[in-house]
């Protein structure tokens, strides 16, 4: 049996199957650990809807828990309150920018009429650090996120956006 | 809350508007005109088809007969489906794929604002996770109508007749019978009437932007959610459902 405070030092360490520098508790997907008779109760809440890394993280953590002695392990999803970019961890950000991807920042998509008036802001390249960037496209190898490219140093980055 | 059939048709309108719409869009994958292009259209279609899952999950319990969303998705005809016209339409270009997007993402994101506040919990819950993504589909076909619309000669004029093609279908949207009637006084969800002005202010000044000209009202009426499709979710469906139809049961 693993108590809550254990349960937790396990998450620490499970990788997010698609950023794999950084762990399912600094992705903030993983909002409650519970012990109970015999095993642990996890609720997780998934990033988009769509997301086919989902399923995947479930079993990792099912996985990772009874690899450390937790016994029976279930993982319970819960939608609201909806995941955000931001509940992912300040250092998880730095983790982000040094593995090449610049991290959420500023405000979510507003949509509606202002689309055609929409000025992405000047992204720093995860790189080089330089602003000259420009937006090739609002979805990367990802939905969460946008495909970038830097004018400065030519190299193209991605952008995790902000939900 | 005890369950209506007008609760569970409702959340099936909205199943299946983002189930077919994920399947038509996912028919670019591999065939978009650039690659940027052809993994944004895969990601919004997984978005969509993410959404219906929910949905349709959240259908069938309301339901009560034990159908999951796969049952729901691959099992049904096309007279059991209740999505818009408009999200059965082919694709045929990129043109009239962004415009579409564009007219039904604005929808999407006035629908799920709304349904932030429905009465029906687990349906406010998914609106919640659905609107930021909406929100991002309709950023994406908006800044597509305005390129193509004030493009060249050959895209504004395609970006027209798109318009031209998908416009009527888009009254459908806020065509109402007493199931919208039975939703509204429940607070399940809002009144139609309500959202047309609204989406019409947001819709109008893009099309505006992009030099396009917005089609009078005409007559012409679709009435897919209402379960009478055109002759195109048929095809659509023989081809999703192709698997489950030969292999009753199958999984993997």
């Amino acid at each position: 049996m693993l108590t809550e405070t254990q349960a937790w030092d396990v998450l620490h360490a499970v990788p997010d199957p698609e950023i794999p520098v950084i762990s399912v508790t600094e992705l903030g997907i993983v909002r409650e650990v519970h012990a109970r008779d015999g095993g642990l109760h996890i609720v997780v809440t998934p990033t988009y809807s769509g997301c086919p890394a989902t399923e995947v993280i479930a079993q990792s953590i099912r996985d990772a828990l009874v690899a450390a002695g937790a016994g029976e392990v279930d993982v319970e999803t819960r939608l609201a309150p909806a995941w955000t970019t931001a509940w992912i961890t300040e250092p998880a950000k730095e983790k982000l920018r040094a593995y090449g991807i610049a991290p959420p920042s500023g405000d979510a998509a507003v949509g509606g009429a202002q689309p055609i008036r929409f000025v992405p802001r000047k992204l720093a390249c995860p790189r080089c650090g330089s602003t000259d960037t420009t937006r090739l496209s609002q979805f990367g190898s990802t939905a969460c996120k946008a495909l970038y490219r830097c004018q400065s140093c030519l190299e193209p980055f991605e952008y995790f956006k902000p939900i | 809350m005890t369950t209506t059939p007008a609760h569970i048709e409702y959340v099936t309108r909205l199943g299946d508007n983002a189930l077919i719409l994920g399947q038509r869009m996912s028919e670019w994958c591999g065939h978009a005109p650039v690659l940027e292009e052809d993994m944004a259209l895969a990601n919004m279609s997984l978005d969509l088809i993410g959404q219906a899952r929910m949905l349709l999950t959240h259908a069938g319990k309301l339901e009560g007969k034990g159908r999951d969303e796969d049952q729901l998705a691959f099992l049904r005809t096309e007279m059991h489906y209740r999505n818009l016209t408009l999200c059965e339409l082919p694709n045929v270009d990129f043109g009239r794929t962004m415009v579409r997007n564009f007219l039904f993402a604005s929808l999407q994101v006035l629908l799920w604002e709304r349904l932030l506040a429905s009465s029906d919990t687990e349906l406010a819950a998914i609106a919640a996770k659905s609107l930021k993504e909406a929100r991002y589909h309709a950023q994406h076909a908006g800044d597509w109508v305005v390129r193509l619309g004030d493009g060249t000669a050959e895209s504004h004029e395609r970006a027209q007749a798109a318009l031209d093609y998908l416009w009527p279908y888009t009254a459908e949207f806020f065509a109402a019978n007493p199931t919208d009637e039975a939703i509204a006084a429940a607070g399940i969800g809002p009144a139609w009437s309500e959202l047309e002005a609204a989406w019409e202010a947001v819709v109008v000044p893009v099309l505006n932007e992009a030099t396009l000209t917005v089609p009078a009202r005409t007559p012409f009426k679709s009435y897919g959610k209402f379960g009478r499709h055109s002759e195109h979710l048929g095809h659509l469906l023989s081809e999703m459902q192709y698997l489950q139809r030969t292999y009753p049961g199958a999984q993997w």
